[in-house]
């Protein structure tokens, strides 16, 4: 029984770190705002490079997920 | 009702066990052949005209085409003409697996950490193998960049190690972790529907908009794997 509970607080401690991929991803789009404001003809290039840091930042969320994943289901 | 998970279950559907090797043709198995019959039929049938201005299917093949061979050029220059046919394969796999993942009742084969992993593996290999051919012991300045000082060395080369030798876990958990989180995201959106009975309509909604957003994913961690690719093969061949 205590185990379950250990394990269900760990799944929820392992997911903290998303606090740090929601800053992470709304630092990128700030710039991306910032850059397309700044210069709107760079808009096509500076787009992809944005989407591209969006998903690898992402990704580092899905890592923490995943984690929890594995702690609430193995 | 089930559980959001359970849709990842293989089931076998020619069970065959070759000494104590379970190699039955899954689900999985299914979806991957359905994937390449899926790709070739695209591209041949798409091209079978040929023609100087192209139809709507042509165009749709010139694009992806063009998509893969930009970048390639881009990310390796001259020298990565010869892996653009391994490039474009990889990329049209994974992005029709990714699609046809999100028809309902499909089952994602790039939801299996093992089909990633492998595919991840197998580009690791390759391109260490590349590295290792075409710059001899040279290709080891990969780990220390000339110009670096040499103080630096004792963090500079484990950081840069374990950075290398990680790449086919993160590569592959990259694109893992996305379809499953999606597709679990979506099937507990799903069970809200359900159990909400007349409320159900807020959830529905939003559902509509995170299949949109699904597919998106799908078509972006696509393009990320094969630029991770590109990127790598471009590490082996000009040593940063």
């Amino acid at each position: 029984m205590e185990l379950d509970a250990a394990k269900m607080i760990g799944a929820g401690l392992a997911v903290i770190a998303l606090a740090g991929v929601g800053v992470g991803i709304g630092n990128i789009f700030s710039s991306l705002v910032s850059s397309i404001a700044r210069n709107p003809a760079a808009r096509g290039e500076v787009f992809g490079i944005g989407i591209l840091g969006f998903a690898l930042t992402e990704a580092i969320a899905l890592f923490a997920l995943l984690i929890s994943f594995l702690i609430l289901f193995t | 009702m089930a559980s959001p998970v359970e849709q990842f279950k293989l089931k076998p559907l020619l069970p065959l066990e070759v000494g104590g090797l379970d190699l039955s043709y899954t689900t999985s198995a299914l979806w991957m052949t359905i994937t390449v019959i899926g790709v070739t039929a695209f591209l041949t049938l798409s091209m079978r005209g040929g023609r100087l201005v192209p139809g709507r299917w042509q165009s749709m093949a010139e694009m992806a085409y063009e998509f893969v061979a930009n970048m390639v050029r881009e990310n390796i220059g001259n020298e990565g003409r010869q892996y653009f046919p391994f490039v474009f394969t990889l990329f049209l796999f994974i992005l029709f697996g990714n699609l046809m993942g999100m028809i309902p009742y499909a089952y994602t084969f790039t939801s299996q950490i093992i089909v990633t992993f492998a595919m991840a593996f197998a580009i690791f290999v390759g391109v260490t193998i590349l590295g290792l051919v075409r710059h001899g012991f040279h290709f080891f300045t990969l780990f220390f960049p000339s110009g670096t000082p040499i103080a630096l060395a004792p963090v500079l080369i484990p950081i840069e190690v374990i950075s290398y030798f990680v790449r086919p876990v993160s590569l592959s958990v990259r694109l893992f972790a996305n379809m499953m989180a999606g597709h679990t995201m979506m099937k507990v959106f799903g069970g809200f529907v359900i159990a909400l009975g007349i409320f159900g309509v807020a959830p529905m909604v939003l559902i509509v908009a995170l299949t949109g957003f699904e597919i998106l994913v799908a078509v972006l961690q696509a393009y990320v794997f094969t630029m991770l690719t590109c990127m790598y093969l471009n590490d082996a061949i000009h040593l940063h």
